[in-house]
């Protein structure tokens, strides 16, 4: 059982739900109102040092009964130690968790993916857009237990809709290395990315 | 003879001169099958190939590309990775929905003449991939010419293919402009009806029911 979890019930108290050591991992569940403050706390200190966040991601259960699951897996690189943060949330709600992209940056696409694939709202994200599917993807959210494996509209639909994509509107001044050459890109690119001109979902018939 | 024509559609100088030449043989000295046979064989055996490879079947191609197989042996000398230069458009692995636009943009980007091989299951029908994600074959985006099965294909089923690709082209009839036809998206954004595209998509075996368009 990693160390931390005792810590993070005597300095959060009630805040912690339970702690599951499976196969010798350490998983601690936390309300969601205190998860920012556990993960702030867990980065910042001295003797927990998270400084590498492995991965965030989402768990939606086969039973609908149980409760949809935010994970932030945590590594200290300096002791070596292993530790997985859950918090719960109901599908049927609203589905928003803080946003930790000023503690690690790397947890920017992390965010936009778990956002993209399950519709988790991760607030004071500076750039919540979707990654894996195109920014106009209209048919919801697809690693969702509600959402059928075809997806819900009809093929010649699905066509449709990819095929009227501009395969450029993915580059926005987000993407930070266009951003920096902005005043070497050509004019026409310029111009649409002053104008933020995104893809726009034409009129279905 | 619109395959001489710009990309613009305008004809060049160079391209009067040669059409003209070309309907000169035709007409006074009724040599058309001579000179369709003529430039049939030089296109069967100087194709450029555009690889589109998105997956494991891509790998497959580099392998037929490479000294064991070696594509060179039918006049597949030069990979062209400009859809500017090449000939034939080979789709080798799953195309994502994503990906789409991309493919698409690239077949018309391609000159005149121009066909497409489409490469493996996936490429053909969407292989094992039916889900939201993937085109359920490249033929609801692009016209194919030559499919080759295979999960991926080995490099002699593509040779395979590659080599019904130049009998067809030997086959073609060089004064039917129609053949070299640009096919656009329609007003509706897609290149088949939609009727049609559901009906090639529909799941087979033990797959579940699909969505109809209304």
């Amino acid at each position: 059982m990693n160390s931390s979890a005792n810590a993070l019930q005597a300095t959060f108290g009630n805040a912690i739900g339970r702690v599951v050591d499976a196969r010798g991992e350490t998983i601690v569940y936390v309300s969601p109102a205190k998860v920012r403050d556990v993960l702030v706390w867990l980065k910042q200190t001295a003797g927990q040092d998270y400084n590498y966040l492995v991965d965030v991601t989402a768990v939606e259960y086969r039973d609908r009964e149980r409760p949809l699951e935010v994970v932030w897996n945590l590594r200290s690189l300096s002791s070596r130690q292993d530790l997985r943060i859950k918090v719960e949330l109901d599908p049927r709600g609203e589905l928003a968790v803080p946003s930790v992209v000023d503690l690690w940056a790397g947890a920017n696409w992390l965010e936009r993916e778990v956002y993209d694939m399950f519709g988790v709202t991760f607030t004071g994200h500076p750039d919540l857009r979707r990654i894996l599917m195109w920014e106009t993807y209209a048919e919801g959210y697809p690693l969702r237990k509600d959402f059928p494996l075809r997806g819900r509209f009809s093929r010649s639909e699905q066509v449709r809709q990819a095929l009227n994509v501009n395969p450029e509107g993915h580059y926005s001044m987000e993407e930070l290395a266009i951003a920096d050459a902005y005043d070497e890109l050509p004019r026409d690119m310029r111009d649409r990315l002053a104008r933020g001109e995104r893809d726009k979902i034409p009129n279905s018939e | 003879m619109k395959h001489l024509q710009t990309i613009d559609g305008s004809d060049s100088w160079l391209t009067t001169k040669v059409q003209s030449l070309f309907e000169w043989a035709a007409k006074t000295a009724r040599i058309d099958g001579v000179v369709n046979k003529a430039v049939n064989l030089s296109r069967a055996n100087s194709l450029w190939p555009m690889p589109f490879g998105t997956a494991c079947c891509a790998i497959e191609f580099m392998a037929t590309a490479a000294s064991r197989f070696d594509l060179a042996r039918f006049g597949m000398e030069r990979q062209a990775f400009s859809p500017r230069q090449s000939d034939v458009l080979i789709c080798a692995g799953r195309l994502p929905f994503k990906l789409a636009p991309v493919i698409r943009r690239i077949y018309d980007q391609m000159p005149q003449p121009k066909w497409v091989i489409s490469m493996g299951a996936c490429a053909s029908t969407g292989g094992i991939f039916d889900n939201y994600a993937m085109v359920q074959g490249i033929d609801t985006v692009v016209p194919v010419d030559v499919y080759v099965p295979g999960c991926p294909p080995r490099p002699e089923g593509l040779l395979y293919g590659i080599l019904m690709l130049h009998k067809k082209i030997k086959g073609e009839d060089l004064f039917d402009s129609s053949l070299r036809d640009e096919q656009l998206l329609n007003d509706k954004g897609l290149r088949l009806p939609p009727e049609q595209i559901d009906e090639v998509s529909e799941p087979f075996g033990n797959s579940v029911h699909q969505f109809r368009s209304a």
